[in-house]
């Protein structure tokens, strides 16, 4: 059958359905991140750090809860290669188990700060107007609160419990996700697409979750690498200052918080938890800047 | 001076890219007397521009590669010159227009001093003197010369891009390379602004090679005409020759497939397939996948260009030896 | 024939700072069935947006837009919804009127999932059909829009506003943006698509020999005004109003002797928020009389189906 293309093509009465394979945008973006070294470095050591939580109890070679009195306050040896902190519980599985509440904090955080967030700011952006304007000014409200404080406050409010730090850490993360995501659903509303599907029939709600939200992934994936990392530096804080994880969980926030008052005879208290947390921020931000320059040309030619 | 102004023989350019090596102009030769204006004309991908840039020695370098080819302008080959002698010449000895003039000019500095910022840097004029030129220049253009203090939103796009050409004129240049100047305008501004271009050239007979996809536009303004496909150029020869008495089956096919608006009833035919992958360019003739008059030669063998008084034509149809038909 | 579209009085208004855009100003005319209505002008003048409004896919001011009879600028979200069924449209820049995120195929059959029509394996036979029939092999089904070419995509557009099997489409400068010999395969396309499937055109265009080449009818803008509308071939036999004169021989034409004049005009189109009174049409006019900046000369019929609005042409 010729139309005009010039190409002869198969009825589609044959029973094979044979597609062309395609080639996904976010191909092209692997292909750039995968070049810049950096970022390949983070991203490695995210990978590592999940894998490290997830595969924790095969990794600690002790109980990280288990007390030894008798070996309290014993330095980096063969037996306990970083250590035991003042109860005699092995500093290396301490860590290891703190990798999952850091992880686990870090991904519930930024998923309810994402998820609320992210359709809060394409409603704003989609829609304009008085509702934009109602819901960015919640957002200033909630922006002009120092993260910590606000943190502290719900914390403070709802109580201390892991679910009520990740509830914290996520609302303050909220408003940096409705204002990315806005940002970027205004300038997708624009698109003639978005005309064409409204000129097929689709409801505001299918495009704002079929067509508008697809569209900003960009910056929400960038904001949530950071994110990870700001919710799990904020969970360390708030451990650190008594609010968030209780003893006995082993949480590196409150492993350096207790760790505070052997900073004379046993600096390794505070030292390997700090440089956990270092480490893990610094590669997820590296990686999140990695991510947001490949992400950068958009992903169209 | 003898001889052409502007010589560009064997020119081959490529871009290297991740995907692959862009063969954006292959063996691309034309020349160009003073004062005669030459239209570059094909669609999207031909390499035109790509030509344009390498005359004016802009072409962006990675990734883009000046892999062989000489360009005599007034005898001497711009492809030897440093970006220091380059200096000199562009805006002074030969100008570029481009086609938005929403992008072309700076928009914080006034319209009169970036016509003159070219009379100040290549004719030693002093800002005095160089101010009044300006004004003289947007007279020139048709735009009333007080409003040279003015900036460039203050000016409708026909406006702009005649500020624009005034900017191109300012030193009196040998040559104009103009590419798309007015794809971006309304028809009745396109009108205008080819109207001046064609008056300003007989005055300061300047040289142009008018880059378009439009050959009613290159029968308004151009003496000779350049066909280029696949960066090649596939046929040259005078307006008259191409428009009276085209050849290359690409040529044919563009006339045939623009509607005719003198004709009562016009059939359009369409030039079947796509345009050809410019990291996969066909072996053979680069229009053979889509010519209606393909041989089994054009697959493989590239054909060589036939003279016939200044009418060049790359196509084995018309090749030496071939069938050649007059 | 009947009439599918009559538009009565449509006006477009857009509010901006400095008082109100008159994009599209008291404009009327009628698509018979089966028949393409050419409306061409420059940038500015209002062409694209009576084609949206037509549509509704932007609100008009005020007006009628009967569409068989029905006027369907003050219908309902029900009836609207039903009625994108029956009107489309096609639109003009073939990279940003389909999703990057999304498969051709799912964006063709995105329609069909809307409305809710057939199973997902009986919609995916029917795009299959539809890419068929635009010319595009159903192997492309999954392919994205930034892997094919423009002429391709534009393709895909087109095969989008047929899966509903509408009546009408609004063709906002479909070829405008690509390149001249694929302009002319999707031409082509178009006329085939609109005798095997019954369909009614209006065609906005700033180019008018492609206008010509597929219109009944044509009708001319400038500010947001018709100037002149008459049957296709006429308007370029007899062109009366002197826009559409200055229109006419301002197109460049391949041929090394023109039949046409020169007609040049001076001077640039006025803002759209501060129209000129009376004929907006005099501040370029060489034909210019007192009567033109006081009185706006109405559309009248000169016969023949050949309306002008200009007060020199008697």
């Amino acid at each position: 059958m010729n139309n005009g293309n010039g190409t002869l093509f198969a009825p589609s009465s044959v029973q094979t359905k044979e597609r062309e394979k395609r080639r996904s945008p976010w191909w092209e973006v692997w292909r750039r991140l995968r070049r810049n070294k950096a970022a390949v470095v983070g991203m490695s050591v995210v990978i590592l750090l999940v894998v490290v939580a997830v595969l924790a109890p095969v990794l600690a070679p002790y109980d990280p809860n288990q007390t030894n009195i008798k070996m309290r306050l014993q330095g980096p040896s063969s037996e306990h290669p970083l250590g035991t902190d003042n109860f005699g519980r092995d500093m290396l599985s301490r860590i290891i188990y703190g990798s999952r509440i850091s992880l686990y904090v870090g991904f519930v955080a930024v998923g309810i700060g994402a998820v609320f967030g992210g359709i809060l700011g394409a409603i704003g952006g989609y829609y304009g107007g008085r509702l934009d304007n109602f819901i960015m000014r919640c957002m200033d409200v909630l922006l002009a609160i120092p993260q910590i404080i606000l943190a502290i406050a719900i914390v403070g409010a709802l109580g201390t419990s892991l679910l009520n730090l990740m509830i914290a850490v996520g609302i303050s993360q909220l408003p940096r996700y409705a204002r990315v995501v806005r940002a970027s659903a205004l300038t997708v509303r624009g698109q003639e697409y978005v005309e064409a599907a409204r000129a097929v029939g689709a409801s505001d709600a299918r495009i704002i979750l079929e067509n508008i939200l697809p569209n900003c992934m960009a910056p929400i994936i960038v904001q949530s690498t950071l994110g990870v990392a700001q919710a799990i530096l904020s969970a360390a804080a708030l451990s650190f200052l008594g609010l968030g994880i209780q003893p006995p969980t082993a949480e590196w926030g409150s492993m350096l918080s207790s760790g505070r008052q052997f900073l004379r005879n046993a600096p390794y208290l505070t030292f390997f938890p700090g440089l956990a947390i270092s480490v893990v921020v610094l590669a997820l931000n590296i990686f999140g800047d990695g991510l947001r320059d490949s992400l950068d040309p958009k992903l169209r030619q | 001076m003898n001889g052409p102004l502007l010589e560009v023989a064997d020119l081959n350019v490529i871009y290297k890219t991740y995907e692959g090596t862009v063969a954006a102009v292959n063996g691309v030769e034309f020349s160009l007397e003073a004062g005669r204006t030459l239209g570059l004309v094909g669609e999207s991908g031909a390499g035109k521009t790509t030509t344009a840039l390498s005359i004016m020695g802009l072409v962006p370098s990675p990734p883009g590669i000046i892999t062989s080819g000489s360009v005599n302008f007034a005898g001497k080959n711009l492809l030897s010159f440093s970006e220091k002698e380059m200096k000199k010449i562009r805006g002074n000895h030969i100008s570029m227009i481009f086609q938005d003039p929403m992008t072309s000019l700076n928009p914080v500095v006034t319209v009169g001093i970036q016509i003159s910022e070219a009379l100040v840097a290549h004719q030693n004029l002093s800002e005095a003197e160089a101010e009044k030129k300006a004004m003289e220049m947007l007279e020139k253009v048709q735009i009333p010369g007080q409003r040279y203090r003015e900036y460039p939103h203050e000016f409708s796009g026909g406006m702009r891009q005649r500020v624009v050409i005034a900017m191109a004129l300012a030193c009196n240049p040998g040559l104009i390379i103009a590419d798309e100047p007015t794809t971006a305008l309304d028809v009745t501004i396109q009108a205008q602004v080819l109207d001046l271009m064609r008056s300003l050239k007989e005055e300061f007979s300047t040289a142009m090679i008018m880059i378009t996809h439009d050959l009613g536009v290159v029968g308004e303004v151009c003496d000779h005409v350049a066909v280029m496909y696949a960066g090649r150029i596939v046929e040259t020869g005078s307006l008259e020759q191409i428009f009276g008495n085209a050849r290359h089956p690409y040529t044919l096919g563009l006339f045939r497939c623009i509607p005719d608006i003198e004709e009562e009833t016009s059939k359009i035919r369409p030039i079947e397939g796509l345009m050809p992958d410019p990291l996969d360019l066909p072996s053979g003739c680069p229009f053979h996948p889509r010519c209606p008059q393909c041989m089994d030669v054009c697959r493989t063998v590239v054909p060589g260009v036939l003279d016939d008084g200044g009418h060049r034509v790359m196509c084995h149809l018309y090749g030496k030896g071939g069938a050649a038909r007059g | 024939m009947a009439d599918l579209i009559k538009v009565e009085n449509l006006v477009k208004y857009f509010p901006v700072a400095a008082g109100n855009v008159h994009a599209v100003d008291d404009v009327s005319f009628a698509i018979r069935e089966g028949e393409t209505l050419g409306l061409v002008g420059e940038s500015g003048c209002g062409k694209s947006t009576t084609g949206r409004l037509l549509i509704r896919l932007i609100e008009a001011t005020s007006g009628r837009i009967l569409y068989r009879g029905r006027d369907i600028a003050s219908a309902d979200k029900k009836t609207l919804h039903d009625m994108r069924k029956e009107m489309q449209i096609i639109f003009q820049d073939p990279f940003s009127s389909l999703d990057p995120r999304k498969s051709i195929g799912e964006t063709i059959g995105k329609p069909l999932e809307i409305f809710g029509m057939g199973s997902k394996r009986e919609r995916e036979e029917m795009v299959d059909a539809l890419m068929e029939k635009v010319g595009l092999s159903p192997r492309l089904f999954y392919k994205y829009p930034h892997e094919l070419d423009g002429g391709r995509r534009q393709r895909v557009g087109i095969a989008r506003a047929l899966s509903l099997s509408p009546s009408f489409i609004v063709c906002d400068e479909p070829v405008s943006a690509l390149d001249v010999s694929i302009q002319a395969q999707i031409l082509n396309l178009l006329k085939e698509l609109q005798e095997t499937m019954k369909l009614t055109y209006l065609f906005v265009s700033h180019d008018l020999s492609v206008v010509k080449h597929i219109s009944n009818r044509i009708a001319v803008m400038y500010l947001g005004k018709i100037v002149e509308s008459s049957p296709s071939l006429e308007l370029f036999s007899n062109t009366l109003h002197p826009y559409s004169q200055a229109l006419l021989a301002a197109v460049p034409i391949p041929k090394l002797n023109r039949k046409r004049e020169r007609f040049i005009l001076s001077g640039g189109v006025p803002s759209p928020i501060n129209p000129p009174s009376g004929c907006r049409f005099h501040t370029r006019c060489p034909w210019k009389m007192d009567i033109c900046s006081q009185e706006e000369p109405p559309l009248t019929d000169r016969g023949g189906g050949h309306f002008v609005a200009c007060h020199k042409v008697k």
